[in-house]
């Protein structure tokens, strides 16, 4: 067994994952990020503010590089885009029902284009870091410091923890916002503290990621799991370790390969809720043609 | 007999009216010359109606005539611009646990990947901060209690075949005795309901004004119903309040829904036909207004 490269001897591969501190460090702050963005990304799909989120993340992109311009670390950028784009996005009055009207859409789309058309300004400002763009945009594990998962710990801790106190009355929100109004939910005040929240999950997966595949662990493992079952506990948790698998397998494999990380863990995403969905149709076929054949 | 469960409200309900507790005498609401205004423009004006406890009532009239209206000022939601309103016994607003409701809606999304018995046990907790521990049936009595409580509403509207699967699968008179579950898990002595039978199949709304009327008959929860077509509910109502042109007729059904009452509400000629099967026809009603989506955003493609 050689020192480099992939073998068929797992104990050996993973030992050699761990010989660097760099790869110790993006390990750690993928395990972070998928716990965070799987529990917000549950409500997201859920909630069907999938756009929302992801302009959440787009914004964080121009964050990320006008904070490189002004000379700041780029994860201040990335948070302070994106919980002021959430801030805005929840300042837009929605549709008197409570689900996103197309005028929301409207908005955040406008948003979305000018939020990215300022992030190029800032790179070709700051000129010459192209490979900085590539990592922005498509994710880099290469450059996560020990410091930086620190913070990643500490937002996550901290948004998990307010969604796990507001967890039970904005399931009840997104689901039925009439009735949870009528019962004396705070129904307006809980879609902007999600908002805030999702910015929080949206900025810590664009920093392993990229701003264009937030999706890989922001949309992948809840839709997944909801494919696969419907209880809200089971699907809740099924997210969580869908997000941590893809996100371990594919920093795994970009080790050993000269790939981006972000194709992998999108990759992995994209088989997973792929064979999820085969297989439900497959399932409930099959259950249609066994109740033809069998009249009840 | 009603179960309660561990909620506190046992013997509420197996005879309203001998129990000394607030507003346990006397009607379940009461309206006195009540007006409302809605962005500077009165809705209606100088309503006075009184539904007694364990009657089944319904709002009928146009659409866009603010019946819904009616019933969000009984629940408090919205605010008088003159007269009063009594809901057991309280002001408006102050019987929150005792009023269950259910709000004029079209349907769940059908993508929605969320149990029937989810929505339901909603309603019995869905406003509490925090997480439902995981397991924490076997470790709490109380929360023991709680799911079985869900699951007798179930079973008490017949939803239980399909309550397991996704709300949003499932055809819009069984997402509307879901809706009624929820609104009865916690044992309300007001059931609340706007358009329950809006947008269901002719099967499906004789058959939920059937269980409506066997709630209210059976487990005597005070009904407050709004609808505009009558003939569903015709049977089993004990009184009808008919609004029109800004304000409100009360009383019988067979003293409301007559030729000369509804004309003089309308002040046009109304006739009110009797078909052979025992139905009633209103003829000679005027049109519904032209924009009737600016007060219900949800329903404006209804027909």
């Amino acid at each position: 067994m050689t020192s480099s490269g992939l073998g068929w001897n797992i104990v050996a591969d993973v030992r050699q994952l761990l010989l660097f501190p760099f790869m110790v460090n993006a390990l750690r702050a993928g395990t972070i990020v998928a716990i965070s963005a799987g529990a917000l990304g549950w409500f997201m799909v859920l909630r069907r503010q999938a756009f929302a989120g992801h302009t959440l993340a787009i914004v964080s992109f121009p964050g990320a590089a006008g904070a490189i311009l002004v000379g700041i670390s780029a994860t201040i950028g990335y948070f302070t885009a994106a919980i002021a784009a959430a801030l805005v996005i929840a300042a837009v009055p929605r549709s008197l029902g409570g689900r996103a009207g197309s005028s929301e859409s409207a908005i955040i789309g406008t948003v979305q284009a000018f939020a990215l058309a300022c992030g190029a300004l800032f790179v070709s400002l700051y000129g010459g870091f192209l490979n900085g763009l590539t990592g922005l945009l498509f994710g880099s594990f290469l450059g996560i410091s020990a410091s930086q998962v620190l913070v990643l710990l500490a937002v996550a801790a901290a948004a998990i923890a307010v969604l796990a106190l507001i967890a039970r009355p904005l399931f009840f929100a997104t689901v039925d916002p009439d009735v949870a109004a009528a019962r004396g939910v705070p129904v307006r005040l809980l879609s902007t503290v999600f908002l805030v929240l999702l910015g929080c999950a949206a900025a810590e997966v664009s920093q392993i990621t990229g701003a264009l595949l937030v999706f890989a662990l922001l949309v992948m493992p809840a839709a997944t799991a909801q494919q696969i079952t419907v209880r809200p506990m089971a699907s809740f948790g099924l997210t969580i370790g869908l997000g941590l698998l893809i996100v371990w397998l594919g920093l795994a494999v970009a080790y050993f390969s000269v790939y981006p990380v972000g194709f992998f863990i999108t990759t992995f995403g994209f088989a997973g809720y792929v064979l999820a969905a085969a297989s439900r149709t497959a399932i409930s076929r099959s259950r249609r043609r066994q109740a033809l054949a069998v009249p009840a | 007999m009603w179960p309660t469960g561990q909620t506190g409200s046992a013997g509420q309900h197996g005879g309203a009216g001998q129990h000394g507790g607030a507003g346990q005498h006397g009607p379940a609401v009461r309206f006195d010359r009540a007006a409302v205004q809605v962005a500077g423009r009165t809705i209606w004006s100088d309503v006075s109606l009184t539904v007694d406890q364990g009657e089944f009532m319904a709002v009928l009239g146009p659409n866009g005539v603010g019946k819904s209206t009616l019933i969000r000022a009984a629940l408090g939601l919205i605010g008088l611009s003159a007269g009063s309103v009594t809901v057991l016994g309280r002001p408006a607003g102050q019987s929150g646990r005792e009023i269950g409701y259910l709000p004029q809606r079209r349907s769940f999304d059908a993508g929605l990947r969320v149990r029937g018995i989810d929505v339901v046990s909603l309603g019995s907790d869905g406003e509490r901060w925090g997480v439902p521990l995981p397991w924490g049936d076997r470790l709490f009595p109380a929360r023991r209690a709680a799911r079985n409580r869900v699951r007798e509403v179930i079973d008490l509207v017949g939803a239980t075949a399909f309550a397991g699967r996704p709300v949003g699968q499932v055809s819009g008179g069984e997402q509307q005795r879901l809706l009624i579950a929820q609104a009865l898990v916690r044992g309300p002595r007001l059931l609340v309901l706007d358009e329950p039978l809006d947008s269901l199949d002719l099967p499906s709304q004789s058959s939920i004004a059937a269980l409506i009327s066997r709630i209210c008959r059976e487990h005597q929860v005070t009904v407050m119903l709004v609808a505009h077509d009558v003939n569903p509910i015709l049977s089993y109502l004990d009184c009808v309040a008919y609004l029109a042109r800004g304000g409100a007729v009360c009383g019988t059904p067979q003293d409301v829904i007559t030729s000369e009452t509804l004309t003089a509400l309308y002040r046009t000629p109304v006739e009110v036909l009797h078909a052979s099967d025992g139905r009633l026809v209103v003829v000679g009603e005027p049109e519904p207004p032209a924009r009737h989506a600016d007060r219900h955003p949800d329903t404006a493609a209804r027909p």
